[in-house]
């Protein structure tokens, strides 16, 4: 019962991505082309609404479920990582069309190739772990 | 149930994204879909070796669940709640894809070309898939979130970290689409 909430946004997750096509590889490439409005429509109006909610919550000292306030952790200073490790990132996305939540999505509306990317996805992972220590941050 | 069963526009669509960070926060959690690649790591046995994956995966089994229903959400959307609509792309993009190798541009939400089983028999697209998992993945972790806990979470509460790797999420993409995609096939 504890998990049933979380299963249940994911559902509607994946149902609202699904329906509004950023799940769609061509939608990422139109985007990338600045050829539609679409994706900067979603993005754009998904961080307004969050900073509206963000804000509010913040006036209002809303409590989450745990009886704390609602906040955003933090992320750390720097710099060179959010920009590699951004462009990085950004070369798979418009080559795959899919970043890590579509492609799970996309493996429930029937496409099972996307697990081959899924199982790279955690080789990626995996080698950021390895190698750490050795990059600039 | 018309409304429900064409693609939805991006007025209510972004919204509801929205929606779904105020959820996981108001659960005590953080709308982040990259972190579970480290945590099926952690489950996989990567702490024994690497400390970056030593961590309490129990702990993050909320975000796992939440990848279990984003499954099920896509299977549900694709057969019950579409009407196959083909995607509307703009005519200049069917073209250009065309052009470069895509056929039917929009039928599919992913093209056959890099996707389709037969596709991924030649070693060109397999090799594109491969390459593309490693980079996100790899990228993701590096820039510590993805679209989800950048894009959207980060810049919601206006971090300065979130928009730097949001600037290199479309660095990469503008060079990817731009540069490399049309000479991949």
């Amino acid at each position: 019962m504890k998990y049933l909430k979380f299963l249940l946004v994911g559902m509607f997750f994946g149902i609202v991505l699904f329906k509004s096509e950023a799940v769609s590889w061509y939608r990422i490439y139109e985007m990338f082309r600045f050829q539609s409005f679409h994706m900067y429509g979603i993005i754009s109006t998904a961080i307004l609404s969050g900073i509206l909610f963000l804000q509010i919550a913040k006036n209002q000292h809303t409590k989450n479920l745990l009886g704390h306030e609602i906040e955003v952790p933090k992320k750390d200073h720097g710099f060179i990582r959010y920009l590699f490790g951004g462009i990085i990132f950004g070369l798979g996305w418009a080559l795959i069309g899919a970043c890590p939540g579509p492609m799970y999505i996309l493996v429930g509306t029937g496409v099972y190739s996307m697990i081959i990317v899924i199982i790279a996805a955690l080789f990626g992972t995996l080698l950021y772990g390895v190698l750490k220590e050795k990059l600039p941050h | 149930m018309e409304y429900i069963l064409n693609p939805w526009p991006w007025y209510i669509s972004g919204p509801l994204i929205a929606l779904v960070l105020a959820m996981l926060l108001y659960f005590g959690k953080t709308f982040a879909m990259s972190s579970n690649l480290a945590t099926m790591c952690s489950i996989a046995g990567a702490g024994k070796f690497i400390d970056f994956f030593k961590s309490d995966w129990k702990e993050k089994k909320w975000n796992l669940i939440v990848v279990l229903g984003a499954v099920i959400g896509g299977f549900i959307a694709k057969n019950f709640l579409s009407n196959h609509a083909i995607t509307t792309l703009n005519h200049k993009t069917i073209q250009e894809l065309n052009e470069i190798g895509f056929k039917n541009p929009g039928k599919t939400m992913v093209p056959n070309e890099l996707y389709s089983f037969d596709a991924i028999m030649s070693s060109q697209a397999l090799l594109c898939l491969v390459i593309g998992g490693l980079l996100v993945g790899f990228g993701t972790r590096y820039a510590g979130g993805c679209t989800s806990g950048h894009a959207i979470t980060g810049l919601s509460s206006l971090q300065k970290p979130s928009l730097i790797a949001v600037i290199g999420f479309f660095i990469g993409g503008l060079i990817m689409t731009n540069f490399i995609l049309p000479y991949l096939l």
